[in-house]
């Protein structure tokens, strides 16, 4: 009798007694998650499932990420398969109006310049010893695009998805404070103040119809193993700017968008195992992460002052911060730090045009990325 | 197997040079578009 009862309470304290100090670190790590979301508003659809995931998973012997637990079953059914991000990517397309970009093209290039920190933060993994993969998916964070990150690193990298997930959401939600010191530093006072006139409305519906067609061709023919990406978004984008299927762009919108976003943030939760997670490598990703979104940033600025010149004045090199893919939080960024200046100033059109050419470019970036590492059968 | 800064070197060249010519070629493509389709405000009330 005795022995059984001290059984069941072997049972009870047998969680107890198996925590790692690497879970507490974890648990800790969650509950920040949850604070930086709740209270501070740090893109919460994301960080609040998420930082629950990772309290969860660290508590011992639930078996939440063995065969047959529910986190291990989602985990393989939308990660390993790549169908979470790509479901959130014809949200994303059903969500974004690429009207700005359409009508000043030029403003795609920002979006490219924005991708540089992309493939510097790759050289700068590879000096540390990451291996090849690895630094690939660490780069991507330059993506500063939460989804491409995941699908990248859920091929190709998947003991990487936790930590570059988390630093990818984290950084973005980070944009308005980690941008402003680097447009400032880097531009001059008369650069900051030039006002930039506003265009009136010249895209017709045609042009918006064939823009996700034409993208999804030409880019898929350029960098095939990226077209799931590009065709997801553009394909929210049709259904959008068709407006023949509101029911379907509005569960993209909302329903589709809403669950997938719930199921990919416990799943990116669920990777972040103490024993796997509190490591030195963590920390190092978490510092390539920041520096390749500062990079972009730099170079996207950089690349806004040689538009500056090369037009005479008449760019704010401002924009060039836009060229990245949080969208449309850039774009707001450049606005409010355009208006603090010159107070005249109106640039969130133009932004908005480089913000969705770096949500097109980051996509495309990836692409690229892929296809050559492809072509150099390295994957 | 390449070394590693020739990998990394071809990536940032390759890399960044392909995603700038795709996107180089995608912005004059866009360009031709809204001259091939221009905004027509009349037509845009009727859709």
């Amino acid at each position: 009798m005795l022995d059984a009862i001290l059984s069941g309470l072997n049972g009870l304290i047998a969680g107890f007694a198996s925590l790692h100090w690497s879970n507490l670190v974890m648990m800790a790590i969650g509950c920040l998650l949850l604070y930086l979301g709740i209270k501070k508003d740090f893109e919460p659809l994301l960080l609040v499932p998420i930082g629950f995931g990772c309290i969860i998973v660290n508590i011992p012997l639930s078996g939440l990420m063995e065969e047959e637990g529910f986190l291990r079953v989602i985990y393989n059914a939308g990660i390993i398969t790549e169908l979470f991000p790509l479901f959130i990517f014809i949200g994303i397309g059903a969500m974004t109006d690429f009207t700005p970009v359409l009508e000043n093209p030029y403003t795609f290039l920002l979006g490219a310049a924005g991708q540089c920190g992309i493939f510097l933060t790759l050289l700068l993994a590879l000096a540390l010893g990451f291996k090849y993969n690895e630094a690939v998916t660490i780069g991507i964070i330059g993506a500063c695009d939460g989804p491409t990150v995941i699908y990248v690193a859920s091929q190709y990298a998947q003991n990487l998805l936790g930590p570059c997930s988390v630093a990818a959401y984290s950084y973005m939600s980070l944009v308005p404070v980690l941008q402003p010191p680097i447009m400032k530093m880097l531009t001059t006072k008369k650069e900051r103040v030039t006002i930039m006139k506003s265009g009136k409305k010249t895209v017709s519906k045609t042009t918006k119809l064939l823009f996700p067609i034409v993208i999804t061709i030409v880019g898929g023919l350029i960098a095939p193993k990226g077209l799931p990406l590009l065709a997801t978004i553009m394909l929210g984008n049709l259904m959008k700017e068709s407006g023949v299927v509101e029911r379907l762009t509005r569960a993209s919108q909302n329903e589709i968008a809403n669950v997938v976003t719930l199921l990919l943030g416990i799943s990116i939760g669920a990777t972040m195992d103490g024993k796997v997670f509190v490591q030195p490598t963590t920390i190092i990703v978490l510092i390539l992460g920041l520096i390749a979104i500062c990079l972009d940033t730099v170079c996207g600025v950089l690349f806004g002052k040689v538009l500056y010149y090369i037009t005479g004045g008449k760019v704010n090199p401002l924009i060039g911060a836009a060229g990245i893919s949080a969208f449309p939080m850039s774009a707001r960024v450049v606005q409010k730090e355009g208006q603090k200046y010159n107070k005249k100033n109106y640039l969130l059109m133009h932004a908005m045009g480089a913000n969705a050419g770096g949500q097109v470019g980051s996509v495309i970036a990836a692409a690229v990325m892929l296809s050559v590492l492809k072509g150099m059968g390295v994957i | 197997m390449m070394d590693r800064w020739t990998f990394g070197l071809t990536m940032l060249f390759v890399g960044m040079g392909g995603t700038m010519v795709t996107l180089i070629i995608l912005s004059l493509i866009m360009s031709a578009l809204k001259k091939i389709f221009p905004y027509n405000p009349e037509e845009e009330k009727k859709d």
